[in-house]
């Protein structure tokens, strides 16, 4: 009788039924507050905004420019990409508004679309030119989010399919676009880089590829070229003439048909864009063991208990304004429960375990001010994580760390150090969402862009600066003479420190709408739980001088 | 209570030991003997998979019912078909085609003996009408199931058992029915008799070797044809020819006679509506007949039986000239027929036990007063056949097949009212019991009964006859029968072959049909009803076809990653949103697109666009319950929708063709409707490569064997010109040339098999 008692509630558990349970966080939020409807509306308006502003910049170089493509038969890049994916599944695309409101020209998603997806059954990273924004003409943040994105793939052991039409650098920005480490010679370097270490590198040139651009596909592992419609030369018929005096056209220079029967630059001949990406998928489909593998989660996933929208009145758009971070891991983690670790000791960052999409993962959240025992605290569950090679998640609304004499005495610098210490060092893919404010060194704390998280994304209402608006017009006041300067540096720095203006300049990896945190983070997690041949990423999987064997990577034979 | 009590009372009351109402045995005597026991152990030398198989699965559930074991035999292709799993014991008896297997004789007297079988049921088809294997059995001490030897000889040769029956009294249509096969002969007699003539196997049956001719001109292509077709699937050439009845119809009898000289009538049968002379639908009774027809049409269909000492099932076909109200005795066959089931259902009985019975050396187990004749059935045949492309023969796999749910496996046992037996009892002047009009008092379960030849995944080939199955329904009265019909044939979808299936609903659904008007030129005299211009597909259609191909894109995955469970998931605003371009199934027409837009997690805005209107459906959910049914709801109209995906075969290079296109099939209210989704332009770009030009190609147009090639190689040819003649599922196909050219290439040779699409003859066009 008492056995069958205990079998049957150790099945409840098992089972995970939608029983109560300790670990269910309790909703503590009343939807009908005002304060709650009021930082609802708030955060509806941000949204909407957010929205408005991505449709805008799917369009990329607007109707005229999309005409112009289609009439030459061309498929417009968002089709390419739409046919390249697995029908019906997610697209994780990366830094939609990059390059928003930067340069005095219109260069919507700085020309070229990024993102992670799914071909022939495989997550890869796909890199698409906008040829409707300046021909695909790589500007300097084109380039930060073509190497972001291969950086990404690089960590995740992804794929990379480059889908080419663009001009190469846009030379009044040659500057900013050629000579640095970071610049466009590094997108072969990564390539060569990537290739070596096992992760397929696919070009299909839909239309010029010319000069440095050449390279993408010349790099390529393996490529395809649109028959009378793709080019691939290191330099254009005029600078052929000016140099040598040959003339000759596009098509006989570096046409599809020359390459795929002469030079073998291209491997594939395709009839149009389509057939291209048909070609595409099944190169992808052809892999094999290169690229590794998807591991599925250990336990099925579950839906949270209570809706995601919530969220919106749950934070709103005042970071001023203290919420319970629980009350947004109770909307984002599966079944909304969350094993807490050291729920009494430093309670104003929380710590403990959950599953998204039954994924595993270690959230550090922020319920306030860190102090030297919220440090401690972060840093002994940080320690945990490593151990047990648990992601984490860090969900950021921070001020910074607490400051005073009773703080400094107290030891917050050297406490703050190690939380630093851990986050940086920690061996686990890391994933940051900013749902309030990162300031100061808090951003350091709750791992920013500096420590190498595997994705970083902001909410629309997200803040990021080196303190917040309120400390630093007194900080103003006090260092610097002159006060008409204030109000000005002030309102520049506030400006400087929205999601907007960081997701603009590649600072994160797109902003995202609260209501998608749970899907996005799932995601992420399960391209984290990857298996890949070169073992986990964070340790240094570089090819060059230090014997490690890896080779070179496929050469264009 | 009454009702229940009669209902219990089966076939064994009438025992033949009442005696009472056995107006029709000779011999009473037999009535006093002891009833003989079944076989034990039967062999049915008949076939499953392919041409009217069911015929051996029916036998063997009869058998079963009576406790009396089976021995089934078969081909090497046939070795997984029903009838095998079904009978008790199976023995392979050689290869697919049935010269080498079904009919030969020495393997199955074999099998035989080495099952220990004492009878053997022919079926019908193959050895069933073969009087030699009836002698052969005997020979071997083996009973079989059906008439002497002697009936099957008199009856199996037309013009002699015309003879026979002029002789005994029983009407024929004027005819030659000499020995004399010299075509002018031939021709001479056809203008004697005048045209329209027919051209008939002598052996023949089934509307093999049969030929109508409306002039002299074009008398000698029939007749070769004719014969030709006649000695291959007859074994004799010889044909007879005679008078062509303009307005006919196609009366049958079916009669039943025992070894003790009794022989009854089981009532008629009308199977006239037919297609390439061969029948489509049946029904019993015949519609219109006045009891005092139907009593003279039974009389001399029992005289006719008995003039060749008649034993067993046996059919007796008249044709019923609608014109002046006179029927001619036509042939008779020695054997039960496809559509004994519209016989059984009307009058409750088991003709298959009957044969047994009959075999047996008992007694007909009931007398002619004790048939009933309640209701109304039809039998439907379902080909697999276009009946727009004039009912030629298709073949090919059956990708899907859902069928109505039957709600009896033999007919239900039916019992005759009070009233019709007081009235029968009333109408003494006659005697015989044959003057019957049709009960449709007596209360009718409706039932709808269903034989198949085939399942789902089955290879429908071209070596046999194309039937998929038959349904067979029985109402209180015609009209009822008909609603049955038609509900029946909505509910009955096949997926992968071409079938007569919404031909068959628009024929239980026309007016002249449903009024009775028939003859056996129904289906060219109201042509225009029953082929009516097929409507443009619907905007519902549409919607559900696009949302059917987006859902069952959705990646199923073994393992549930969020990659794949978050079915098209987009951030930031941005939507899942996919445009689909349909067409009709002849691809000709402008594709149709349909933009379909996810909104809600599980629902979709879908706008469809044909020609210059659009329409929209917002928030439609949508979710495959299988892969083959769409779950959706379309301006509030809940819908569970069957929609099959055809792909084309992998091996042929995308054209403009539909055939190389894959092909959904929605069926949404009651109608199938086939679209397909249209190659894009670069696979036709690369199919075009490998297909080359093709005018002046002839090509198979479904999988064929070549009978004659008429043409070698540098042959000067006209437009029309016959080429090549093929042979697909025992229908001859004659292709002509479509230029006037030089033949540059021959590429088949007689007597081979050819695939679908196979380039036969290449003719190099003309120059002017």
């Amino acid at each position: 009788m008492y056995a069958t008692v205990r079998r049957s509630l150790g099945r409840r558990v098992v089972n995970g039924r939608r029983a109560y349970h300790p670990s269910v966080l309790p909703s503590r939020i009343s939807t009908t507050s005002p304060d709650f409807v009021a930082k609802a509306e708030a955060m509806d308006e941000l949204v909407a905004d957010f929205e408005a502003k991505t449709t805008t910049a799917r369009l990329g170089g607007g109707a005229k420019a999309a005409e112009r493509m289609r009439s030459k038969g061309k498929k417009l890049p968002r089709e390419r990409l739409s046919l390249l994916l697995d029908a019906h599944t997610p697209f994780l695309e990366l830094s939609q508004l990059a390059a928003h409101d930067v340069y005095p020209d219109l260069v919507p998603g700085a020309g070229i679309i990024t993102g992670i997806g799914r071909i022939s059954g495989r997550e890869c990273v796909a890199v698409v030119n906008d040829a409707t924004v300046k021909g695909g003409s790589y500007y300097p943040l084109t380039v930060k989010k073509h190497l972001r994105a291969q950086e990404i793939a690089r960590e995740h052991g992804l794929p990379c399919v480059y889908v080419v039409e663009s001009g190469g650098a846009a030379l009044p920005h040659q500057a900013n676009v050629f000579p640095d480490k970071e610049h466009f010679g590094r997108i072969f370097y990564n390539m060569a880089q990537m290739s070596a270490l096992g992760i397929p590198q696919i070009a299909i040139v839909h239309g010029i590829s010319v000069a440095g651009g050449a390279y993408v596909p010349a790099m390529a592992d393996e490529n395809i070229i649109v028959r009378e419609q793709g080019r691939i030369f290191l330099a254009g018929p005029p600078l052929v003439k000016a140099a040598t005096g040959e003339e000759v056209d596009e098509e006989t220079l570096g046409g599809g048909q020359m390459h795929s029967s002469e030079s073998g630059v291209t491997d594939h001949l395709a009839r149009d864009d389509e057939h291209a990406i048909a070609i595409a998928r099944g190169i992808v489909s052809d892999l094999g063991k290169a690229g590794g593998r998807e591991v599925p989660p250990p336990v099925p996933p579950q839906d949270p208990v209570y809706p995601a929208h919530e969220l919106h009145g749950i934070v709103g758009t005042d970071l001023r304004q203290a919420f319970d971070m629980r009350d947004v891991i109770a909307r984002i983690v599966d079944g909304s429960r969350f094993r807490e670790f050291k729920k009494e000791y430093g309670p104003t960052v929380v710590t403990g375990f959950a599953n998204i999409h039954g994924y595993p993962v270690g959230i550090v959240a922020n319920n306030g001010i860190l102090f030297s025992q919220s440090a401690l605290k972060a840093t002994h569950f940080i320690e945990l994580c490593s151990q047990r090679q648990i992601p984490l998640l860090f969900l950021v609304n921070v001020t910074g760390y607490m400051v005073g004499s009773k703080a400094e005495k107290g030891g917050i610098a050297k406490d703050g150090a190690k939380m630093v210490r851990a986050v940086a060092c920690s061996d686990v893919p890391k994933l940051t969402v900013i749902v309030g404010g990162s300031y100061g060194a808090g951003n350091y704390g709750m791992c920013g862009r500096a420590y190498s998280p595997r994705f970083l994304w902001m909410w629309p209402n997200a803040k990021v600066s080196v303190m917040g608006p309120g400390q630093l017009s007194q900080v103003m006041t006090s260092v610097s003479k002159d006060p008409t300067k204030h109000s000005s540096l002030k309102s520049e720095i506030e400006e400087q420190s929205t999601a907007l203006y960081a997701t603009a300049r590649l600072w994160d990896d797109g902003i995202i709408r609260p209501t998608d945190t749970r899907d996005t983070v799932g995601l992420a997690l399960a391209l984290s739980a990857r298996e890949h041949r070169y073992g986990r990423a964070g340790r240094s999987a570089q090819t060059t001088w230090d014997g490690d064997g890896k080779g070179f990577g496929v050469f264009r034979m | 209570m009454l009702s229940i009590q009669k209902k219990r009372v089966g076939l064994t009351n009438f025992a033949p030991s009442t005696g009472r109402t056995f107006a029709m045995v000779a011999d009473p005597s037999s009535r006093t003997t002891q009833r003989k026991p079944h076989f034990d152990k039967i062999l049915i030398a008949n076939r499953y998979a392919f041409c009217r198989g069911e015929i051996a699965c029916r036998v063997i559930r009869t058998a079963k019912k009576l406790g009396i074991k089976t021995v089934a035999v078969y081909s090497e292709v046939d070795a997984s078909s029903m009838h095998v799993q079904l009978a008790d014991e199976a023995y392979c008896i050689g290869p697919a085609p049935s010269s080498d297997s079904y009919l030969r004789m020495d393997k199955i007297i074999d099998v035989c003996h080495r099952s220990g079988t004492q009878a053997v049921h022919p079926g019908y088809g193959f050895l069933s009408e073969n009087a030699q294997f009836a002698e052969r059995l005997a020979k071997e001490g083996l009973v079989f199931i059906g008439p002497p030897a002697s009936a099957i000889v008199s009856m199996g040769s037309k013009s002699e058992s015309k003879t026979i029956m002029s002789n005994a009294g029983v009407p024929v249509v004027p005819g030659y029915h000499g020995t004399n096969q010299d075509p002018e002969h031939l021709l001479h007699e056809a203008k004697q008799i005048g045209f329209p003539v027919l051209i008939k196997a002598v052996h023949g049956g089934g509307g093999k070797g049969m030929r109508t001719v409306d002039s002299a001109e074009a008398f000698h292509e029939a007749l070769t044809s004719a014969q030709r077709e006649a000695l291959k699937s007859f074994g004799s050439s010889n044909v007879l020819v005679e008078k062509y009845i303009v307005h006919p119809r196609h009366v049958e009898v079916q009669i039943f006679a025992d070894t003790h000289g009794g022989c009854i009538s089981l009532w008629e049968r009308d199977c006239s509506v037919q297609r390439r002379n061969q029948k489509i639908i049946e029904e019993a009774p015949a519609p219109g007949l006045t009891p005092e027809m139907r009593k003279d049409l039974s009389r001399k269909a029992i005289d006719a039986a008995q003039a060749v000492n008649y034993v067993g099932a046996g059919t007796v076909e008249f044709i019923f000239d609608n014109d002046s109200n006179e029927f001619y005795f036509m042939e008779m066959n020695t054997r039960l027929q496809v559509e004994h089931p519209v016989t059984e259902m009307i009058t409750g009985l088991d003709l298959v036990e009957w044969q047994l019975e009959v075999a047996a050396g008992n007694p007909l187990p009931l007398p002619q007063s004790a048939i009933p004749l309640i209701g109304h059935a039809f039998e439907a045949r379902i080909y697999a056949e276009n009946p727009r492309n004039g009912f030629l023969p298709d073949s090919g796999s059956l990708l899907y097949l859902s069928t109505p749910e039957p709600t009896h496996t033999f007919a239900p046992p039916l019992v005759m009212s009070a009233i019709t037996l007081a009235s029968l009892s009333a109408s003494s002047d006659d005697s015989s019991g044959l003057a019957r009009i049709v009960d449709t008092i007596t209360t009718v379960e409706p039932s709808l009964r269903l034989e198949q030849g085939f399942g789902q995944g089955a290879l429908i080939g071209m070596f046999y006859d194309p039937m998929i199955a038959k349904l067979v329904v029985h109402g209180r009265d015609r009209t009822e029968a008909l609603r049955l019909l038609r509900r029946a044939l909505e509910q009955y979808k096949v997926v992968g072959v071409s079938t007569n299936i919404e031909f068959l609903r628009t024929l239980a659904g026309n007016d002249a049909f449903v009024d009775g008007q028939l003859e056996t030129g129904f289906i060219p005299k109201h042509f225009d009803q029953l082929f009516p211009r097929v409507p443009e597909p619907s905007a519902e259609v549409l919607a559900q076809a696009a949302l059917f191909v987006v859902l069952r894109d959705q990646p199923q995955a073994p393992v549930a990653t969020p990659w794949t469970s978050l079915s098209s998931r987009r951030f930031g605003g941005d939507v899942y949103d996919r445009i689909i371009k349909l067409q009709k199934d002849d691809a000709s027409a402008e594709p149709m697109t349909v933009h379909v837009r996810a909104s809600n997690p599980g629902s979709y805005d879908i706008t469809v666009q044909t020609g210059s209107s659009s329409t929209s459906f917002n928030s439609v959910p949508g979710r495959l319950l299988s892969p083959t049914t769409l779950s959706t709801s379309l301006n509030s109209v809940s819908l569970h929708t069957t929609i099959v995906s055809q792909a084309p075969p992998p091996s042929l290079p995308a054209s403009t063709s539909p055939n190389t296109m894959e092909r959904l099939h929605v069926f949404h209210n009651g109608r199938k409707i086939t679209l397909v989704l249209p190659t894009p332009k670069w696979l036709l770009s690369l199919g075009g490569d490998i297909l080359g030009s093709g005018k002046g190609a002839l090509k198979a147009p479904m999988p064929s064997v070549v009978v004659e090639v008429k043409v070698k190689m540098g042959d000067n040819v006209e437009v029309g010109q016959a080429i090549v003649v093929l042979e697909s599922m025992k229908t001859e196909t004659v292709l002509r040339a479509d230029v006037a050219g030089v033949v540059k290439a021959v590429r088949c040779t007689k007597a081979e098999m050819v695939e679908e699409g196979r380039e036969l003859v290449d003719i190099e066009t003309n120059e002017d």
